[in-house]
């Protein structure tokens, strides 16, 4: 056992009485099976396929505590700088990795929604708990996993009844404050969709200061026949942190998953989103978008089953990368057999602005039943000479012309959110982040 | 589809076309793999001393290594103990001069491949136009080198390794092994202790080939493994083509055959390197059959030059090959195109590496697999662009077409890229054949059966026309036996 694992085993010992459930046996013996499993396991190596590209040995080099209480310093107007605006929500707000009560306001519910804090619902659902926290996600898949599954001391517990349909986006803002040195969070989001049931849900993960910290997320959905699920995470942590996150959805007959991820702060940041179509009809749609810089390291690891006949997924991801950053991309398709008519569409285009950053993309296919529409492209580049000569032609010169053909590159991914004040704070934050993009800015605002 | 597949069962039941046993005497080394068994090697082939010291170390460093894990196969273990390294046919004392002293049997073997030396000869005696000239590796031997004579006019060196390691030690010293290093992965290592023969071939400064240069493989002898190189050097300006053609009997115990192919193309020359390979694949429930695993690699040393990998696959049990070019030339080029078909109960991972450093290098990829019964087929191919290659530009298109459900296509691209000047394109669709596209060749007065030939023909296209015109015809054939049954 390498010694930052031992770290974690002790962290988990003394820990242990005050994780929240810890009355509850069937929670401990998982909580305990996860750790076995990280200290067999470790975190995993380049040697493993799925990291080959990406080195986690930042994250093992430093032992990340949990935070015990939820800081003070954060009140109710610094935490109005995060909140999108004109947008109304039911907002849930965590303070690294910890519940806060008085900072969330989750307004007036509608009949048949049910939003909890994780320890909250263990005590008062911990049946319905029990049968659906860690069964989606894949606890062996790899260190990280185990270790969220091990750790978890906060998160979210959403419950939507049958044809239940949220008409106001549920937002889980995470903010990391930086007031303690190296704080790991372990959060976990249980999203249960009844049948014919609707909601958008918002995670967003934000710093209030350029500190180093961890983030190790695992987020678990399932949608009942006909559910309709859009899930949008923004991720703007420090440029110091760490983040690790984990998507796992389990999709009924008919039902439709619908995620778009934008990954833009974070020195490391893995993304694992994968969804298992096991009935017919499922409707399967990730897009993403990946803006990294300086020395910014970014991996997206997706993964598309096709278990069952008649079911459809389409990927789309973007990405724009400049200084000396690095990108992963691996979009997996998997069409099971007798997984007839399946249509699988995948995409994934990337521009490099910098001599010095790099991409590793693999848009990776497999197929086992023949009656399959299935494509996948991906491209690297840079900038379309024709399309520059126009905008130069036109008298704009050379430096707005850039700006803004990287900006009409990443804004197809952005332009597929259905949340219009949403899609206005990443058009912003976008400009923000393009050099030379503020001669045009003022045209995105409005 | 319902009769495709009825008839890709009957396919399955007939006898793989070329299962035939050679009869001649061999000599073969008994089953065994150690120390001795390499010097057993070397001594036979009365090798210097420098070649039995580098194939020693070749075999120190193999029993250091696992066989690799990755490749998406279900491979069984291979006992290396159980497998003769060494098979020549008798009588090899001088080795035959003409075609006449050439063992009659093994002049019918050939003609039963339909590739006869026998019409190479008549040809050889009319006139000098046409020529393929053939090296035939016969079971590890290099049992006849035609037209050498014409070749040696223009200083061609073509021959076999075991000649070249005698006749031109300097050249082997300084080409094997530069391209594909002995330690390179567990396959070549076996390949580099234990490799029998091959084909050398050396084409000087400004000389454009005159014919296109064959070699045949054969696996005859039961139990032995084939274990052949080939080195091909084309100097400054200079042009080759090269074709590789592969069948073996009938076996119903897994045969081995581990090859190593270096090409080495420098400024402006250019190297086009094709293969048919049509081993025995196994019976339909995976007994029997030929593991192929090759390590080929080609290296685009000067600028401006060009090499163009073309393959059609259709035999094996297992395929496991990825012929690969380094563009180290400013302005070089790499070219892959490949069928590969996997029926019966075959395993195809194949794919190529495009690894850009030059600047200006561009590679194009067009792989097609088609897959039948319980086949499966695997692309995986690495683009790499590295960081001083700018301007670099690759083109990657993949295919695959599905006959019945109880076969699979997997594509695992990786793109590895380091220059933002670079641009790199990567296409691959999944697809059965159309019942719209079927019902429009049927509306139109043609059968299902040459409907969907037709449309398999179609789709594989873009790469038999990359094949040189003397293979093509039997590339052709071999696609519509392996398919025969399947699509008519």
């Amino acid at each position: 056992m390498s010694e930052v694992i031992e770290h974690y085993v002790s962290e988990h010992a003394s820990l242990k009485d005050v994780l929240p459930g810890n009355d509850l046996s069937w929670l401990n013996e998982s909580r305990d099976a996860a750790l076995q499993q990280l200290s067999t396991q470790g975190f995993p190596t380049l040697r493993a396929e799925d990291w080959k590209y990406t080195s986690i040995r930042p994250i093992e080099k430093r032992q990340f505590k949990l935070a015990q209480e939820v800081g003070h310093s954060v009140d109710a107007t610094s935490i109005n700088g995060y909140l999108y605006k004109d947008l109304d929500c039911h907002l849930m707000v965590f303070v690294d990795g910890r519940f806060s009560a008085p900072l969330s306001n989750l307004g007036d519910l509608a009949r048949g929604i049910t939003i909890k804090d994780l320890s909250t619902a263990l005590r008062e659902d911990s049946d319905v708990l029990k049968t659906h926290l860690c069964s989606a996600a894949d606890m062996t898949r790899n260190g990280f996993a185990a270790m969220n599954a091990a750790f978890m001391s906060d998160g979210a517990f959403i419950e939507l009844d049958k044809n239940c349909v949220v008409d106001l986006p549920i937002h889980l803002m995470f903010l990391s404050t930086g007031q303690h040195e190296e704080l790991t969070s372990q959060s976990r989001i249980l999203i249960l969709a009844g049948d014919n049931s609707q909601a958008k849900i918002i995670e967003s993960y934000h710093a209030q200061q350029d500190s180093v910290y961890f983030n190790n997320i695992t987020t678990e959905v399932k949608l009942g026949r006909n559910a309709n699920l859009e899930h949008y995470k923004v991720q703007e942590e420090s440029k110091k942190a760490f983040h690790v996150a984990t998507l796992q959805v389990d999709q009924q007959r008919d039902s439709t998953f619908t995620s778009h991820s934008v990954s833009l702060g974070a020195q490391l940041a893995r993304n694992d989103i994968n969804s298992w179509m096991g009935d017919e009809g499922a409707t399967c749609n990730l897009y993403g978008l990946y803006v990294a810089d300086g020395r910014q390291h970014t991996d997206f690891h997706t993964r598309i089953d096709h278990a069952k006949p008649h079911c459809s997924s389409n990927e789309y991801y973007k990405g724009i990368l400049d200084g000396h950053s690095r990108a992963v991309f691996n979009g997996q398709v998997h069409v099971h057999p007798d997984a007839q008519k399946s249509d699988a569409q995948q995409a994934n285009n990337n521009l490099l602005l910098s001599k010095d950053a790099e991409i590793d993309t693999k848009p990776q296919l497999e197929i086992y039943a023949d009656d399959v529409t299935a494509a996948h492209g991906a491209t690297v580049g840079q900038l379309d000479e024709n399309m520059m000569f126009y905008l130069r032609s036109r008298g704009i010169d050379y430096n707005s012309a850039h700006a803004l053909l990287v900006y009409g590159f990443a804004h197809s991914v952005i332009e597929k959110m259905s949340l219009a004040p949403l899609r206005k704070h990443l058009e912003s934050a976008l400009v923000s982040r393009i050099p030379n993009a503020g001669q045009f800015s003022d045209m995105v605002e409005d | 589809m319902s009769q495709a597949n009825q008839e890709l069962h009957e396919l399955a039941k007939k006898e793989y076309e070329h299962g035939f046993v050679t009869d001649i005497e061999s000599d073969t080394l008994p089953p065994g793999l150690d120390e001795d068994t390499v010097r057993a090697i070397s001594a036979r082939k009365k090798e210097p001393q420098w070649m039995l010291d580098w194939r020693l170390e070749a075999f120190a460093k193999w029993q250091e290594m696992t066989p690799p894990k990755w490749p998406y196969l279900d491979l069984p273990e291979i006992d290396f103990q159980s497998i003769s390294y060494y098979s020549a046919p008798k009588k090899p004392e001088d080795g035959p001069k003409s075609l006449d002293e050439v063992d009659p049997k093994l002049i019918e073997t050939y003609n039963k491949l339909g590739i006869p030396l026998e019409e190479q000869k008549l040809l050889a005696g009319v006139t000098e136009a046409t020529d393929v000239a053939v090296d035939a590796v016969f079971d590890s031997v290099s049992v006849k080198t035609t037209y050498s004579e014409r070749l040696a006019e223009d200083g061609i060196i073509f021959c076999s390794l075991s000649e070249a390691i005698h006749d031109h030690p300097d050249l082997i010293k300084q080409y094997m092994a530069s391209v594909v290093p002995v330690t390179d992965n567990f396959f070549a290592a076996l390949n580099c202790a234990v490799f029998t023969d091959g084909s050398f071939v050396y084409i000087p400064k400004g000389v454009r080939c005159p014919m296109e240069l064959s070699t045949y493989f054969r696996i005859n002898a039961q139990n032995t493994g084939q274990f052949e190189r080939t080195l091909i050097i084309a100097e400054e300006g200079s042009y080759v083509s090269y074709l590789e053609g592969c069948t073996a009997p009938q076996r119903d115990e897994n045969q081995l055959h581990a090859a190593v192919v270096e090409l080495v193309a420098m400024k402006d020359a250019e190297i086009k390197y094709s293969t048919v390979q049509n081993w025995y694949p196994g019976d339909e429930t995976g007994k029997g059959g030929i593991y192929n695993f090759v390590t080929k690699r080609a290296e685009c040393r000067g600028d401006n030059s060009k090499v163009s990998w073309t393959q059609v696959e259709t035999g094996s049990a297992i395929t496991w090959k990825y012929p690969s070019c380094v563009l180290k030339g400013d302005n070089s080029t790499g070219e892959f195109y490949s069928v590969a078909l996997s029926s019966l109960s075959q395993q195809a991972d194949t794919g190529t590496k495009m690894i850009h450093l030059g600047k200006n290098t561009s590679s194009t990829i067009v792989a097609k697999g088609v897959s039948a019964m319980k086949g499966q087929n695997a692309y995986r191919g690495l683009v790499h662009i590295g960081k001083s290659a700018d301007g670099a530009r690759n083109y990657t298109q993949c295919d695959s077409l599905l006959l019945g459900d109880t076969c699979g296509a997997h594509t695992f691209p990786y793109m590895e890229v380091k220059n933002p000047t670079a641009q790199v394109e990567h296409e691959a669709t999944t697809s059965k054949i159309g019942d719209d596209q079927l019902f429009y060749c049927q509306q139109r007065g043609i059968s299902e059966e040459d409907a969907v030939s037709m449309i398999v023909n179609g789709f594989c296209k873009e790469v038999f026309k990359e094949l040189p015109m003397e293979f093509a015809v039997e590339a052709q054939k071999l696609l519509s036996v392996s398919l025969e049954g399947a699509v008519g």
